[in-house]
């Protein structure tokens, strides 16, 4: 007996130990990652930022494509209001309205317009009221490729259908010849990568080349990749980084994943001279957006054949969806604070710089009305 | 060997000077391994091969191939076997232990490279996927807090399931619980986790959270541990149980005071290398406890990190920076389980049952 | 084992009987009220435990139910998976048949990698190696049977699978012609590359029974052969493999139940697609928990239902294996009597 209670004396103060250092670890932690890194970079202070009552854990998920554009204002955003805990979720587009339906976030982040029947759905989460989707994140979809001594490449849509439809299977094929004379291309084979998950990055891309060679590209335009075969990889920062890992590689993702590392396709559109995958070179084709959402929706349609000179047709809208009325009372004041600041001109500002674009003025200012009227 | 066996020199010329056959040296393997593997290093680099697993095939090729020709021509076929057995071993370890080596010196060596205090004790906060900084704190919490409320789900569940089974059971039910407990383990982990998000989250309509996590990992936790108490029940000696309700104890006290204590070094083994295998969990969590990049000390609201979670998600943000913190997340990861492995040897070691094993 | 614990190790409680003679329940011990409260403990978590697996059941099989309700494909022969309709105009269209294949193809070639391979290290532990590396190995083999999944899945994405290359390039051009092994360039992301990372991490628990049951072999039976002169090749092939056989079959049913439904890993290196390639080292294919890890999150509830519906096919696959191996050690236990 008394060697038992001698045993169970160890056994009790270990756990004691155990749990005295799990506490010990709970207070030493800390989520101020200024001071190392790239994290130093100190963001300043902008007194445009309104906080007012804002606090509390803001949670929203949805499209990887503004993945990038969310983390880079959240960084200003919770700078100035420091109460708010904003958490992303890159979960994809699908399940990031799905979980705003069922009441788990305060937003969502969608590549595409709401449906009919999720707007319908959203009455019962916006309490009478509907959701509404806001384009504010715009963005170029730029053809990368990695073909060792190619420096410039220009295609067209037909040629890009072929490319990823497997018509063309060397990068020394004459088409591709045709359209740059100037470059030497090499024998190797092409390797085309896709999504291997649903997104709008591919609605949008297979959209584009269904409007704009329509002979080539049989398939229905959507958010999985139809075409049987080719080499896939999991989200835009996986076809991304195989475009870098392999020789002869081409793939599709926003401009911001293109990094430094990955050559970007121009794009032989109506106009004269091929267009660049740029920022600016996006927001022209914006603009040629019509707005069909009804009642405060604001969901554009995008032109895929744009007739301005220098516009680059390859573009992609993100919503952010929320409640019209009817959000969730205790995180509708930091809902409203932090989608009122993406709108303001700071931070679409902030989008230039990385790799986005901004939304069109006329549009932007229908945005920031509907956001000041959330309820 | 010969010089050994003084066979006088005379006329019986014919009779072999030894009665062992002849072997070869005990430096033969060695020297066939070094020859083959140089010969192969001179292949690679004159065929122009890159890739240093055909090397290392054919080095492994040549190194069989070679022995069993030598044994072969010096000691006879049977013997020949014997070494092309030996040899084919012996390249078979080394085959095996070539990758799992690599897979502890890639996590070590990159994981090292950002693993230091700072790591440990800092959220990712604001960072975003390109920059470098930011650290593990947040879902080491995750970790630590999700399996210690999955332990407190699984481990009364699964040591009272085991008794029944082992000190009450004979009729029917024991032999669905136990038929149960089989299928259970066989659960894949997603679909455990794909049950708790439909009832607790999509039914119940709680939020997501690190308890939501718990819950699934304490599915995938049971049958673990009704198993590996239910083997350690079973080699507590009968001749305990019984002299003890033969001093009139009550059973329940005999299992508390005899049969426990008796088996406590292997069931608190088996208790930590499921909660070993379950800290390594990505599927459930990734449905479950949802991600959060910040310090969330409340697993019961709100979403949490965890490591195995944050690890794929730095993977999959696929930058330089978030590579480098996988690395490291990961090193970390391994040596959480590293050390709770040890420490359950070092239980089952320290409190061994004295059977006569 | 289920079956071992009824022949051997029940604890006696009848023996206890005629001391006490008494009726069936004092005999069970449950007379005294301590006695009662804590088999209804006992006897509470075994059933609690009972209500989760069937709760589970009832969950998987209403939503493949209502999954398969709908579905305008035939389940287990269409290639395709297309729960939302975009291709035929809304009506949900899918099938297993490629997961099946993928599932399949990728398990086997990690068994026949994995089971040489582990028997190797298996009997280098038990038979081969001197004593003092012996102890270490095995227990390092030990430890990496810990090491998660998400871990093997890094390295296989960013270390493994960009030095296969060369092996898939010099394989295709020595095998090419069998079609099995035509390897078109572009990243070695296939079929091929899951099944050796499975193997390596279907390795070391192949490995840890197999030397357990080496380790039983009866000392007298290998010393009677070596008495009879024979090499130790032959003491292995004569009296340590049969008497192994069942004990490595049985090993290899764990380790092909964790190759069926490794999720991680295999979604950080396969390239998937929806179609049945001849060759295993060309990209494409897909498994089971692959299929639902990186397909889940953008489904719509239906597409889960469907996913689900696939989980149901995996888990009786996994369960049937489990049981087969469960069933030939138990079997293995009983006849043997080497640990009797």
């Amino acid at each position: 007996m008394k060697l038992q209670r001698k045993n169970r004396l160890r056994a009790l103060s270990l756990g004691a130990l155990a749990v005295s250092g799990a506490l010990a670890l709970t207070a030493c932690g800390s989520d101020d990652t200024s001071g190392s890194g790239d994290g130093g970079k100190e963001t300043t202070a902008n007194a445009n930022i309104k906080c007012d009552d804002a606090k509390g854990q803001l949670a929203a998920s949805g499209s990887s494509a503004q993945k990038n554009a969310i983390d880079a204002w959240r960084k200003v955003y919770t700078t100035n209001c420091k109460d708010v805990q904003l958490n992303y979720n890159p979960t994809g587009s699908g399940a990031g309205i799905t979980a705003f339906l069922q009441g788990q976030t305060a937003f969502a982040g969608s590549d595409s317009a709401l449906k009919p029947e999720e707007i319908e759905k959203s009455k019962k989460v916006c309490s009478n009221s509907q959701a509404i989707g806001l384009p504010l994140v715009g963005g170029p979809i730029a053809v990368g490729y990695n073909v060792p001594g190619v420096d410039e490449l220009t295609l067209d849509a037909k040629t890009l259908a072929d490319i990823f439809n497997d018509k063309i299977k060397t990068w020394d094929d004459k088409a591709i010849a045709k359209l740059n004379p100037d470059a030497k291309l090499p024998k190797t084979k092409i390797q085309a990568f896709h999504r291997s998950d649903e997104s709008g990055t591919t609605d949008n891309f297979t959209k584009y080349l269904k409007g704009a060679a329509p002979a080539a590209w049989p398939y229905e335009p959507g958010k999985s990749w139809e075409p049987k075969g080719g080499q896939s990889a999991n989200g835009s920062a996986g076809v991304a980084s195989q475009v870098k890992q392999t020789a002869g590689a081409i793939s599709y993702f926003e401009l911001s994943y293109a990094g430094e590392g990955i050559k970007t396709v121009d794009l032989k559109t109506q106009a004269k001279e091929p267009v660049k995958a740029t920022v600016d070179n996006a927001s022209k084709a914006i603009a040629e957006a019509k707005v069909v959402g009804k009642g405060k929706d604001l969901s554009l349609e995008l032109n895929y054949k744009p007739t301005a000179e220098g516009a680059y047709p390859i573009t992609l809208v993100t919503y952010e969806i929320v409640c019209e009325k009817g959000n969730k009372a205790e995180t509708l004041p930091a809902t409203k604070s932090f989608l009122t600041y993406i709108a303001s001109e700071d931070g679409q500002n902030v989008l230039k710089e990385n790799d986005y674009a901004p939304i069109p003025a006329e549009i932007i200012s229908k945005v920031r009305s509907t956001v000041a009227g959330l309820s | 060997m010969s010089t050994t066996t003084p066979t006088p020199p005379g006329p019986l010329v014919e009779r072999p000077a030894t009665l062992k056959a002849a072997t070869l040296p005990r430096w033969s393997p060695l020297a066939v391994a070094l020859g083959s593997a140089a010969v192969a290093v001179g292949i690679g680099l004159g065929a122009g091969l890159h890739s240093r697993i055909q090397w290392g095939l054919i080095a492994a090729l040549l190194f069989i191939a070679g022995s069993y020709a030598l044994a072969v021509a010096v000691e006879g076929t049977r013997q020949a076997r014997d070494r092309l057995a030996t040899s084919l071993v012996w390249v078979m370890f080394l085959l095996a232990v070539v990758p799992l080596a690599s897979l502890i010196y890639e996590t070590v060596q990159r994981g090292i490279k950002v693993f230091d205090v700072y790591f440990l004790t800092h959220s990712m906060g604001v960072l975003s996927d390109e920059e470098t900084g930011g650290g593990i704190y947040h879902a080491l919490i995750g970790t630590l807090q999700q399996v210690l409320l999955a332990s407190v789900i699984a481990v009364p569940i699964g040591l009272l399931t085991a008794i029944y089974l082992v000190e009450y059971g004979r009729g029917k039910l024991s032999k669905v619980i136990t038929f149960f407990v089989d299928v259970m383990t066989g659960i894949p982990s997603i679909v455990a986790g794909l049950f708790v998000l439909s009832f607790w989250i999509l039914i119940l309509g709680f939020g997501y959270s690190g308890w939501a996590g718990a819950m699934a990992l304490a599915i995938l936790m049971m049958p673990v541990i009704v198993r590996s108490t239910e083997e350690m029940l079973k080699l507590v000696p009968n001749e305990l149980r019984e002299a003890s309700l033969a001093l009139g104890v009550p059973k329940w006290r005999t299992i508390l005071k005899v049969v426990l204590p008796t088996a406590i070094g292997g069931i608190t083994t088996g208790v930590m290398l499921s909660v070993a295998r379950i800290a390594g969990e990505t599927a459930p969590v990734l449905l479950l406890v949802w991600v959060n990049p910040l310090i969330n000390t409340n697993p019961f609201e709100g979403s949490q990190a965890s490591l195995p979670l944050y690890v794929y998600q730095q993977y999959a943000a696929g930058t330089d920076a978030s590579y480098d913190r996988a690395w490291a997340a990961a090193l970390a990861l391994i040596g959480f389980i590293m050390i709770l492995n040890l420490a359950a040897r070092g239980i089952a070691r320290w409190k061994a049952p004295k059977t006569g094993r | 084992m289920d079956i071992s614990s009824k022949t051997t190790a029940r604890p006696p409680v009848d023996d206890v009987q005629p001391v006490a003679p008494v009726d069936k329940a004092a005999a069970r011990g449950a007379t005294r009220p301590g006695d009662r409260i804590f088999l209804g403990f006992s006897r509470g978590s075994g059933i609690a435990l009972l209500a989760i697996m069937a709760a589970i059941a009832a969950f998987l099989t209403y939503r493949t139910a209502l999954a398969l309700a709908d579905n305008t494909g035939n389940f287990l022969t269409t290639f395709e998976w297309d729960p939302a309709g975009s291709s035929t105009g809304g009506k949900p269209y899918f099938g297993i048949a490629v997961l099946v294949f993928g599932t399949v193809v990728s398990s086997v070639i990690a068994l026949l990698i994995a089971v040489p391979v582990a028997i190797g290290i298996a009997l280098f532990i038990s038979h081969y190696a001197p004593r003092k590396l012996a102890t270490p190995i095995a227990y390092v083999i030990d430890l990496l049977a810990a090491v998660p999944s998400i871990v093997y899945g890094l390295w296989g994405a960013l270390v493994v699978a960009p030095n296969l290359t060369g092996l898939y390039s010099w394989l295709d051009d020595y095998f090419g012609w069998t079609g099995v092994f035509e390897y078109n360039g572009g990243a070695p992301r296939s079929l091929m590359t899951v099944g050796i990372l499975l193997a390596i991490m279907i390795l070391p628990i192949i490995t840890n029974v197999s030397r357990e049951v080496f380790l039983q072999v009866p000392k007298m039976h290998e010393e009677a052969a070596l008495a009879l002169g024979a090499t130790r090749w032959e003491v292995i092939r004569m009296s340590v493999l049969p008497f192994g056989r069942s004990g490595i079959i049985s090993a290899s049913m764990l380790g092909l139940g964790r190759a069926l439904g490794e999720t991680i890993a295999v979604a950080t290196v396969l390239s998937p697609s929806f179609l049945i390639n001849a060759s295993v080292l060309d990209y494409g294919g897909g498994t089971f928990a692959q299929n639902i890890a990186s397909k889940f999150n953008e489904a719509s509830e239906y597409g889960q239902d469907a996913l689900i519906a696939s989980g149901l096919v995996l888990f009786v696959i996994t369960l049937l294996v489990n049981g087969a191996a469960r069933l030939i050690i138990a079997r293995r236990k009983e006849y043997s009597g080497a640990n009797a």
